[in-house]
């Protein structure tokens, strides 16, 4: 199977750094941000977003937290039982925050579906904004995101892989074709 | 995970994955909206043929809080009083199409019985039958010494486990086991499933298990089990030190007369094998004090140990919902096969 890299790792830099100053510009500054990171590469994503951030804006508390969808997933009777991930929410809450969900690939949406479910149990922030590094299309339910590392338009049966420092030694993007 | 009828139906990678899910579970617990819509449009059965308070009402609880929709069942006001038999009920109960079903009976292996059977798709939980196995409570125990026992600084920390943080707490032991600890299990072996499901899951887990008991409620064969044995509950106590001690219900429902001919008289029962004040100081500093309830104070624990600060019997039912929770999760979601 042929591996395409599409983003290495200054790559993924340059969208995170990108995507913090984005964030910033939309919000009016770091007032109210929470950032949120979707287990389990949305983590550590969310954790250099939040850094990021905090380089540009030295006075902000760097809320930062990590959100579990897994027991809103609906699709917990057809796929193989998932583990339950870790929830932490910062020690303020989300409570009229301007929450910034992260996650590594968007793709059919539900995941994010199952991510507004999550946060609605836990409190109402003011606003929830969707920060991914790779958007590859295919939506199958009326969700987009705020902040976009790099649109890739991928073919259904194509595979996207988000490679990570933090769990996999390297950052890069792949696509990986079914068939060429 | 289909069903869980034994504790010996856990593998050590298993257990630990249950006590994880299980702690994520009780993380949720402290919100102020603990429903999860997990298990949405899913029916769970208590089909109770024994009394019980706190299992079928923490089955309760733990299936509503993962919004199944749950019918409770007991053989009294029912057709069992008119002579069901149990292979009728379970085909009744499987012809409304429930998803999961909950057994208490006090046939040993009457929850195995309904599970390799015909009779029902749904997924079968042991919740006590006979004098066999009681896996949840076992698991609900492990998750509590876990807690205890293995959270940062090891044993002897200032009882993190305490308070508000106690969530936080419980994620930090995650993906451990019981390696090193010592569990002891003092009183009626004999009649009890939860020493049975405690010294298979415990063992599992790799803690070291020693049974304490008058050798009349010690069962034929207790020679051959992963745990070792005392007579002697003070020789016991100085010989290996617990980490955890569970103290048993004497039961006597399962018994003839007041002692039943297991021993002379409550008394003598409990000042040989009974945690009085002058035991409860002996204990190592880190030490605690379980009991799967109901207590009968006065004969196998007093109420000074009861009440003591090292007795963990109210956080073992909160641990409870949280691992009966986690049960019902692995148990009732996956594709089916």
């Amino acid at each position: 199977m042929a591996a395409t890299e599409v983003l290495d790792g200054p790559d993924v830099a340059r969208a995170i750094q990108r995507i913090a100053h984005e964030v910033l510009e939309k919000n009016h500054g770091p007032e109210g941000l929470v950032i949120l990171g979707i287990p389990t590469r949305g983590v550590p994503l969310a954790a250099r977003l939040a850094s990021a951030i905090g380089r540009i804006e030295p006075g902000w508390d760097q809320a930062l937290g990590q959100l579990d969808v897994t027991m809103y997933r609906d699709d917990l009777s057809r796929a193989p039982t998932r583990a339950v991930e870790r929830t932490a929410l910062p020690p303020a809450g989300i409570e009229g925050a301007t929450v910034v969900l992260v996650d590594d690939v968007l793709y059919s949406g539900r995941t994010i579906r199952a991510a507004l479910d999550a946060l609605a149990d836990l409190g109402r922030p003011k606003a929830v904004r969707l920060a991914v590094l790779v958007d590859r299309g295919h939506r199958e339910l009326p969700i987009r995101a705020d902040y976009v590392g790099k649109n890739l338009p991928t073919a259904l049966a194509e595979r996207v892989r988000v490679l990570l420092a933090e769990p996999d030694g390297r950052d890069a993007v792949l696509i990986e074709g079914a068939f060429q | 995970m289909k069903h869980l009828l034994s504790a010996t139906d856990l593998t050590h990678d298993e257990a630990v994955r249950v006590l994880d899910v299980a702690e994520e579970m009780a993380a949720t617990q402290s919100r102020e909206i603990k429903k999860l819509p997990t298990l949405r449009g899913k029916t769970v059965v208590n089909l109770f043929f024994e009394d019980s308070t706190r299992t079928r009402i923490s089955f309760e609880t733990a299936a509503k809080r993962l919004s199944a929709d749950v019918i409770n069942f007991s053989p009294r006001g029912s057709s069992v009083s008119k002579g069901e038999s149990l292979k009728d009920t379970v085909l009744t109960l499987g012809a409304m199409h429930t998803d999961a079903i909950v057994v208490r009976h006090p046939a040993s292996g009457a929850s195995a019985r309904i599970a390799h059977s015909t009779w029902t798709g749904a997924s079968v939980i042991n919740a006590g039958d006979g004098t066999h196995q009681h896996p949840t409570q076992s698991l609900l125990d492990a998750m509590t010494i876990r807690r205890h026992l293995k959270a940062p600084g090891g044993p002897g920390a200032d009882s993190p486990g305490k308070g508000g943080g106690a969530a936080r707490v419980g994620q930090e032991v995650s993906g451990q086991d019981l390696s090193g600890l010592n569990v002891m299990i003092v009183g009626d072996v004999l009649h009890s499933r939860v020493a049975r499901s405690g010294v298979d899951l415990f063992s599992t887990l790799g803690a070291q298990v020693t049974l304490v008991a008058p050798a009349t409620l010690l069962p034929v064969g207790v020679e051959t089990w992963s745990s070792r044995f005392f007579y002697d509950l003070d020789q016991a106590l100085t010989e290996v030190p617990p980490d955890a001690l569970m103290m048993l219900r004497v039961q006597r429902e399962r018994m003839s007369g007041a002692g039943g001919g297991f021993f002379p008289s409550p008394q003598e029962y409990s000042r040989e094998y009974g945690l009085d004040a002058r035991r409860l100081a002996g204990l190592p500093p880190h030490a605690i004090v379980m009991h799967p309830g109901p207590m009968n104070r006065g004969l196998e624990i007093t109420s000074e140990a009861a009440d003591s600060a090292r007795s963990v019997v109210v956080e073992q039912v909160a641990n409870g919902v949280a691992v009966r929770m986690a049960v019902l999760y692995l148990t009732l979601t996956g594709a089916k096969e």
